[in-house]
């Protein structure tokens, strides 16, 4: 509760907005954004879950020439894990991956700098949705052009964010995102392969029990 | 007794083995699929009216039949087995009665009997062939089935030399070209000019080769590449002729479209704007090793360009629009009625089908119901484009099944043409047309310009002069303070 009452709101606010100045100097936006500590946890927090309300949005309210999913099989929570699952892996990932290759960011800088990075896709992405009910389906062109801008600037300044919180050159920084992505990749094949085995086992010995009672 | 029934349907429940409530008495199920790809239940469209077998005529059971041909009111049956073919004549009242039973022609004054046929042709000008398999021939015949010209395998038709001349089925187009269907030839049809000359391969499939297959056989020696199956052409199972001349062909290649609509140059003209490609079932299961993509063997197309083709898979019948729109899908395995045990023909009399079953020898005469007969005839004048006309069967279709589809999108296009955009979206917006939704929605954007456009006007106005307007005020004021 103490921590909840000295919240400084104002405080909270100023590093939220403080994404706009990385907008327009992202390189010495995220290098302040760690060192100087302008940005916090809070703010990044609060992208990640605008995020997921955007996508949410986006999936149900845009008009359906754009957008067009089967609502009887439409999940929620599938929204949130599609963005809460890639965020953990990437941060996980880039982490053990970046301590290894002399880079100076914390597991928490990493997030930080990859939730502050998300900050164009939610704006573009949430300004699509009423724009949607105003175009037609021939100016889907458009439509999607700004869809792949907001993709297109999140991963420059995913980039961004990582040179500068590890300390890289643009390099290594494109380098070890593309190891991060193959890290990813095991992870997810270790994870896999761990359920299967411990399904497996867990099968096995059921098996076992019921035939030592069909025997007894 | 009712108990007993709970339990055992709650029980067939739990074991998921499928209860199936059938709406008609037939005991026919028809389905549609829906734009997610789900099938759904539909009303039948086509119902048993009758079920004819060889027995019924007093000329025994029919053999193993392969072929139905149908002209005016005359059913042709190429009752293989038997070596025969059998003409039935439908009458208006829905009986059928025997005509003749051929198992001869008449060749230079004498009889030349079939050997195991398997295709016929019938032309309106009464002109027969007949593709007499085993005997290794084409005949044709002038009306009272005395030959005019017998075929045999054609000189330097490149046919490989182990394989026998085994033509199957047989259609001549209103130039009078004889085109045919041959087992073991994968170079598409055989086409003879007028006078029986061979002339040329038309029509063959292109060969698909994936990129996967290019690259394997790249890193293969020669020594591997020679045993590997080679990459040539599907053999086509089926040839029919519509009523504008055009051929339609079948095979069961996955790799190939399964149903082909050749014109004269021997190219594919199908139209293929449906939602779902033209191969039948769009997902399928698997029910006692009956599992896999459907395998078109017949087609039987109507006035206005609806086809339906026959799946031998599992013995359905599933219908196309001239746009290749799936309209009903309906038939199955089985010895029930409207099910087939071993599909092998199909064949339309106006809009009447009979379905030929090899194994039982039976043939099912199927025709509209209201729900079949609306449909075709909301289509009649949407293929001429009398959009407002047959949107008034499109809403009788709709009536009958709210999953239709097309009706959807018949009405939406009529309300469109007619200018009422909001109603034209909403319906476009229920069947998750996109396209027409966007088309409608133009128009309405246009017109909801025009409409509010002088708020826009005024607005920009008001915020134009009004802030200058009262920086005057103030600094008159002001002036008149100082003053």
């Amino acid at each position: 509760m103490a921590s909840l009452r000295s919240f400084d709101f104002r405080e909270y606010l100023k590093s939220l907005l403080y994404v706009f100045y990385i907008f327009r100097k992202p390189l010495a936006g995220f290098w302040d954004l760690i060192h100087e500590g302008k940005g916090s946890m809070a703010a990044a927090h609060t992208f990640v879950l605008l995020m997921i309300v955007v996508q949410v949005l986006r999936q149900t309210v845009s008009n359906f020439q754009f957008v067009n999913i089967n609502m009887e099989s439409f999940n929620i929570v599938m929204v949130f894990m599609q963005i809460i699952i890639p965020m953990f892996l990437w941060c996980v990932a880039n982490w053990s991956l970046t301590t290894l290759l002399d880079g100076k960011g914390k597991l928490s800088h990493i997030y930080m700098g990859a939730a502050y990075a998300l900050a164009p896709m939610i704006i573009i992405d949430a300004a699509l949705i009423p724009v949607s009910h105003v175009l037609t389906y021939d100016e889907a062109m458009l439509y999607d052009m700004f869809t792949q801008i907001g993709i297109g600037w999140f991963v420059l300044l995913l980039l961004c964010a990582m040179k500068e919180i590890h300390d890289y050159s643009f390099a290594k920084a494109i380098g070890s995102s593309l190891l991060t992505v193959l890290a990813i990749g095991i992870i997810l094949f270790i994870f896999i392969m761990f359920f299967a085995v411990i399904s497996d086992g867990i099968a096995y010995v059921i098996s076992l029990i019921q035939e030592i009672s069909m025997r007894l | 007794m009712k108990r007993f029934l709970c339990i055992v349907l709650a029980c067939a429940m739990l074991m998921g083995v499928p209860v199936s409530v059938t709406a008609s008495q037939t005991g026919s199920f028809t389905y549609i699929y829906n734009y997610w790809g789900i099938a759904t239940p539909s009303p039948d469209a086509y119902t048993v009216t009758a079920f004819l077998l060889g027995d019924q005529f007093g000329i025994g059971h029919f053999v193993r039949p392969q072929h139905l041909f149908a002209i005016e009111d005359r059913l042709y049956v190429v009752d293989t087995g038997n070596s025969r073919v059998v003409t039935l004549r439908a009458n208006p009242d829905g009986t059928h009665d025997l005509l003749e039973v051929r198992y001869y022609a008449t060749m230079d004054g004498a009889a030349t009997r079939f050997n195991g046929p398997m295709g016929l042709f019938v032309s309106d000008w009464g002109d027969v062939w007949i593709a007499d398999t085993y005997n290794h021939r084409i005949l044709h015949m002038d009306e009272n089935w005395n030959v005019i010209r017998e075929i045999l395998q054609p000189e330097g038709s490149l046919l490989e030399e182990q394989h026998d001349f085994l033509p199957e089925n047989v259609a001549v187009d209103f130039t009078r070209r004889l085109f045919v269907q041959t087992r073991h030839v994968n170079r598409g049809l055989m086409e003879f000019d007028r006078y029986g000359e061979f002339a040329v391969y038309t029509g063959a499939a292109p060969v698909f080769v994936g990129w996967w297959d290019r690259l394997w056989r790249r890193l293969q020696t020669q020594a591997q590449r020679d045993v590997q199956a080679p990459f040539i052409p599907t053999e086509y199972n089926n040839v029919r002729v519509d009523h504008e001349g055009f051929l339609f062909v079948t095979n069961t290649n996955s790799n190939v479209d399964s149903v082909r609509r050749l014109n004269t140059m021997g190219s594919d003209v199908l139209i293929r704007n449906g939602q779902f490609d033209i191969e039948g079932d769009v997902s399928w299961g698997n029910i006692h090793g009956i599992t896999g993509p459907s395998q078109f063997i017949d087609i039987a197309s109507l006035e206005n360009d609806t086809f339906i083709a026959f799946d031998r898979v599992r013995g359905r019948l599933f219908s196309y629009d001239f746009q290749g729109n799936l309209l009903y899908v309906f038939g199955g395995v089985g010895n029930r009625e409207g099910h087939f045990v071993e599909p092998s023909s199909l064949v339309s009399m106006g809009t009447t089908l009979f379905a030929l079953d090899a194994h039982t020898g039976g043939i099912t005469r199927f025709d509209f119901t209201d729900y079949g007969l609306a449909i075709n005839n909301a289509l009649d004048l949407y293929r001429r484009g009398l959009y407002e006309e047959s949107a008034e069967y499109w809403q009788d279709v709709l009536r009958m099944n709210g999953n239709f589809r097309l009706a959807y999108l018949g009405i939406a296009r009529s309300l469109l043409r007619q200018g009422y955009y909001r109603e034209a979206m909403r319906y476009f917006r229920l069947e998750n047309d996109a396209q027409g939704y966007g088309r409608a929605f133009r128009f309405y954007r246009r017109q909801w310009m025009e409409q509010y456009f002088w708020m826009f006007a005024v607005a920009l106005g008001v915020v134009m002069i009004v802030p200058p307007v009262i920086k005057r005020i103030n600094k008159v004021r002001r002036e008149i303070k100082e003053a």
